[in-house]
């Protein structure tokens, strides 16, 4: 493998590792990027009803931030189990304070 | 020069930011950060939906956000994400020089970013008289706007000490987690950001 003779000598094995990731990691990008577009476009050009509207932006939204944490800060990996308990706590604490704040307004 | 960690190419292990203990630990300790980071940004958020119909007679979102601009900073801000996610991968290859090249990029990228809030928030004062102060929307929306861009603005000069002090070091399993870290912290503002651009401006626009 010439991979292996240049200057940083990492193992081939680990560095068709790393490449298989980084095109792994494109392809969440390029996601995102349809994802976002999407978003912009459906309120830009008005075409759905605002009740259809929103929880489809939430949902593009969700799934968006659902690649970034797997795949760009590699939650998928192993041994990220604290990392999941950490932010899926972190999370949990954050609906219960959206869902206090934003209830207030109806009493 | 001398380090007490470092380790010659031959020798770089797989995951050089978990490789130390100290590195394990900074891993962990910062996904504790972030899992609060997360209930920070809620509440600031949840008082944003709670207030965001009390205009006092000011301007009203919808009259206020420019989607254009919105547009642009996300896919700013976006692809920066993208670029720190190239610098780790040359980091995991132990090729220091392209991961300082592609961390410089996301550094121009994150303060183009800033660059146009500033503008954002300019315009929103100076056209429109619309301030922190003129209404309880106005507080929520500096409040978590300005929450954000600090964030973005204090990783910005985070990566740039980083940067700076590690340029004729090298990189080694000293500061590979060093580096890491700040990729996660990079990656949760644009976690911040996915919806601040859902919630603050595109439902703000629907209305």
């Amino acid at each position: 493998m010439t991979e292996n003779t240049g200057s940083n000598k990492i193992d081939s094995f680990h560095k068709k590792k790393n490449k298989e990731e980084m095109q792994k990691q494109l392809i969440s990008f390029a996601l995102m990027i349809v994802f976002t577009i999407l978003a912009f476009v459906v309120v830009a050009t008005g075409m759905m009803d605002k009740m259809l509207v929103i929880p489809i932006l939430l949902i593009l939204a969700i799934v968006q931030v659902a690649f970034q944490f797997y795949y760009f800060m590699h939650m998928k990996h192993e041994g990220h189990e604290m990392a999941s308990a950490m932010i899926y706590g972190g999370i949990w604490a954050a609906i219960l304070a959206v869902a206090g704040l934003s209830t207030i307004v109806w009493w | 020069m001398s380090h007490d960690h470092s380790l010659n190419p031959e020798t770089m292990p797989h995951e050089p930011e978990k490789a130390t203990l100290e590195g394990k630990n900074k891993f962990i300790g910062f996904w504790f950060f972030l899992g609060g980071e997360t209930v920070l940004f809620a509440s600031l958020f949840g008082t944003y939906l709670a207030l965001h119909n009390s205009t006092a007679g000011g301007p009203a979102g919808n009259e206020l956000f420019g989607l254009e601009l919105v547009f642009v900073m996300t896919i700013l801000l976006l692809t920066s994400s993208l670029t720190s996610v190239y610098a780790i991968y040359h980091m995991k290859n132990n090729d220091f020089g392209k991961m300082t090249l592609w961390f410089i990029i996301t550094i121009i990228l994150g303060f183009g970013f800033v660059g146009c809030e500033l503008y954002e928030f300019h315009h929103y004062i100076t056209e429109y008289g619309f301030t922190f102060r003129s209404s309880a929307f106005g507080s929520a929306f500096y409040a978590l706007l300005g929450f954000h861009g600090g964030h973005v603005t204090f990783g910005l000069f985070w990566m740039i000490t980083l940067l700076i002090r590690n340029a004729r070091r090298g990189l080694n399993l000293y500061n590979a987690p060093k580096f890491y870290i700040w990729s996660l912290y990079w990656h949760f503002i644009d976690v911040v950001w996915v919806f601040i651009f859902t919630v603050v401006y595109l439902m703000g626009k629907v209305g």
